[in-house]
C-alpha cells in the first residue's frame, strides 16, 4: 500500500492529540489564574529511498499563553489577583520552590497560609505563617499585616511578604502537576517590581472563542486527513482491480 | 477512549458542581446566618507524551516536547465567612453576632455544634433553643416562669425582669467559639457547622473579646449570598458546559468521520 497512508495517519492522529489539548484548555476555562497550554505542528522528514518528499506531523506544546486574564474582584481579603506579568512562589509538593498564579489564598488550621490547591505561599524567607487575627490585609507589594486577634487596629503588624517573582516568559516551564517551575531548575529570585490586586482573582486566560474556533479548524483538519486515508484505500483497490483483470 | 473526549468531560464534571454550588448560595438567599459556598477550580495531571529536551542525538536535543492535559477537576468547595447584613427584627430571642465567633449548641449525640444563625425559641422547659430542631444552646440558659423580658448584654450576659422585682436578675451568660480556619469547619445543614481537622479546635471566649463580635438582640445575621454574583456565575457555568458538551460532540464526530470513511 502506498505510503501517503501513513503521512495521512501521523496527520490524524496528531490532530486528536491537538484535539486533547484544545479541550484541555476548554475545560480550563474556569480556575482561577490558568494560564493556556499553546500546541503547534511542526514537520519531521521521512528519511529513507525515493525522493525526499514525505514529511510527518508532529504535535509538541510551544509553552502557554502569558496573555493577562481578567480580574474579578471578590472582596475577600486572602483573593490576591497579579496585575501584569508575575508569579506568587508556593512549595511544590516535591519541596522545591514552584510559582502559580492563582490567588485564592486561605489559612491553614496550624496557621500556614495555602493556595486553594493546597500549596504553602513562601514568603521571602520561607512559608509564611499566619497568627491568630481579628482582621488581616495584603498590601499591592504582597506585604502582609495583621491586627492580632482580641489587639486594637493600633496593634497592626507586618508578618511576612510574599515572594513574588517575575522572571522571562520562556523560563517558565509547566510541570506534570500544574505549577509553573524554571526551566534553570534553581528558584527564581524575588521582584518587587509585582503588583497584586487584593480582594481579586484572575481568571483563566482561556480564550473561549478562540478554543471554540480552533475545535472546528481541528475538527475539520482531521476529516481532511482521514479523506486523505480513503483515497489511498481506494487507490490500492483500484491497482489491485487492475492487475485483477489484466492477469 | 481518546483523551480528548476525556478531558471535555471533566469540565461538563466541575462546571455541574459549580451549579449545584451556585444553585445552593441562591436557594439559601433568605437563610438566616448562611455563609455562600464558592467551587475552587484546579486543573488535572499533566501527560508527557515527548519529553522536551529528549537527545535526538549525541549533542542535539528536542527544542519542544509534548505535554497533554487531562482536564480540571473542582478541588474544594469554600465557605465564605464574610459578615451578612443584620436585620432588626425587635424580637428579644434573635440574636445576631456582629463580627467574628459561633454561637455553640449541643447536638443529639452528645457532640457540639456551631452556629451563626441566632434565631433562638424557648422551649417548653424554658430553656434557648434554635428554631428548626430545639437543640440546646450552650451554655444552657434556663428563663424562669414569671419573667416579663429577658435582655441579652452585647457581651452575652442574660439578664431578666422578674415581675415585682426592682432589680434585674442575671441568669447566665452567652458565649462565643472562634476556630482559626472558619472555612474548614464541616457544614452539617440545618445551618450547622461541625468542628474537623481543618478548622482547627473551638476557642471559647466572652463576646466582646479577643476578636470575638458582640451579639446584637433584637437582630438576624441575613444571608451572605449577593443575588448578582452568583447569577453572572451560573451564566459563567452554562456557557462553560455547553462549550464542553460542543468540544465532545465535535470529537465525537471526529471518531464517527473516522469510521464511517475506512
Amino acid at each position: 500500500m502506498d505510503r501517503f497512508l501513513y503521512v495521512s495517519m501521523s496527520g490524524a492522529k496528531e490532530t486528536l492529540r491537538a484535539q486533547t489539548a484544545n479541550n484541555h484548555n476548554l475545560a480550563n476555562a474556569s480556575p482561577t489564574g490558568f494560564r493556556a497550554d499553546m500546541s503547534a505542528f511542526q514537520t519531521r522528514a521521512v528519511a529513507g529511498s525515493g525522493y525526499a518528499s514525505r514529511a510527518y506531523a508532529t504535535n509538541s506544546t510551544t509553552g502557554w499563553d502569558s496573555t493577562q486574564g481578567a480580574l474579578v474582584s471578590t472582596g475577600r481579603d486572602l483573593d490576591v489577583g497579579i496585575n501584569g506579568s508575575g508569579w506568587i512562589a508556593v512549595m511544590g509538593k516535591d519541596g522545591r520552590e514552584a510559582y502559580t498564579r492563582a490567588g485564592d489564598l486561605r489559612v491553614d488550621p496550624t496557621g500556614m497560609l495555602m493556595t486553594g490547591a493546597g500549596h504553602q505561599v513562601m514568603g521571602e524567607g520561607g512559608p509564611i505563617s499566619v497568627p491568630p487575627n481579628t482582621s488581616l490585609s495584603i498590601g499591592g507589594d504582597g506585604t502582609i499585616s495583621v491586627i492580632p486577634l482580641g489587639q486594637g487596629p493600633e496593634t497592626t503588624s507586618t508578618v511576612g511578604r510574599i515572594k513574588l517573582v517575575n522572571p522571562p516568559d520562556a523560563e517558565m516551564t509547566r510541570g506534570e502537576d500544574g505549577l509553573f517551575r524554571s526551566t534553570s531548575g534553581t528558584d527564581v529570585p524575588a521582584d518587587a517590581s509585582v503588583r497584586l490586586a487584593t480582594g481579586s482573582l484572575e481568571t483563566s486566560n482561556v480564550n473561549v472563542a478562540d478554543a471554540m474556533v480552533n475545535m472546528i479548524e481541528l475538527s475539520r483538519r482531521f476529516d481532511l486527513q482521514v479523506k486523505a486515508m480513503k483515497t489511498a484505500e481506494d487507490n490500492a483497490a483500484a491497482s489491485a482491480q487492475l492487475l485483477r483483470s489484466s492477469g | 477512549m481518546n483523551p480528548a473526549l476525556w478531558a471535555a468531560k471533566t469540565g461538563l464534571d466541575a462546571q455541574q458542581t459549580r451549579m449545584s454550588v451556585t444553585s445552593n448560595n441562591l436557594a439559601n438567599v433568605s437563610t438566616t446566618g448562611f455563609k455562600k459556598g464558592r467551587a475552587v477550580f484546579e486543573d488535572l495531571l499533566y501527560q508527557n507524551v515527548r519529553q522536551v529536551g529528549g537527545s535526538t542525538s549525541q549533542d542535539t536535543m528536542a527544542p519542544t516536547g509534548l505535554s497533554l492535559g487531562t482536564g480540571v477537576r473542582i478541588v474544594a468547595t469554600e465557605k465564605s465567612f464574610t459578615q451578612g447584613n443584620l436585620q432588626q427584627t425587635g424580637n428579644s430571642m434573635d440574636m445576631a453576632i456582629n463580627g467574628r465567633g459561633f454561637f455553640q449548641v449541643l447536638l443529639p449525640d452528645g457532640t457540639m455544634g456551631y452556629t451563626r444563625d441566632g434565631d433562638f425559641e424557648i422551649n417548653a422547659q424554658g430553656e434557648l433553643v434554635t428554631q428548626g430542631s430545639g437543640f440546646r444552646v450552650q451554655p444552657g440558659i434556663q428563663i424562669p416562669d414569671g419573667v416579663q423580658s429577658v435582655t441579652v448584654g452585647k457581651d452575652g450576659v442574660v439578664t431578666v425582669q422578674v415581675a415585682g422585682q426592682s432589680a434585674p436578675t442575671q441568669i447566665g451568660s452567652l458565649q462565643l467559639v472562634d476556630f482559626i480556619n472558619p472555612s474548614g469547619l464541616q457544614p452539617r445543614g440545618e445551618n450547622l457547622y461541625s468542628e474537623s481537622a481543618a478548622s482547627g479546635s473551638p476557642q471559647t471566649g466572652t463576646p466582646g473579646l479577643n476578636g470575638l463580635g458582640y451579639i446584637e438582640q433584637g437582630s438576624l445575621e441575613a444571608s451572605n449570598v449577593n443575588v448578582v454574583e452568583e447569577l453572572v456565575t451560573m451564566i459563567e457555568a452554562q456557557r462553560a458546559y455547553e462549550m464542553n458538551s460542543k468540544a465532545i460532540s465535535t470529537t465525537d464526530q471526529m471518531l464517527a468521520f473516522l469510521t464511517q470513511q475506512l
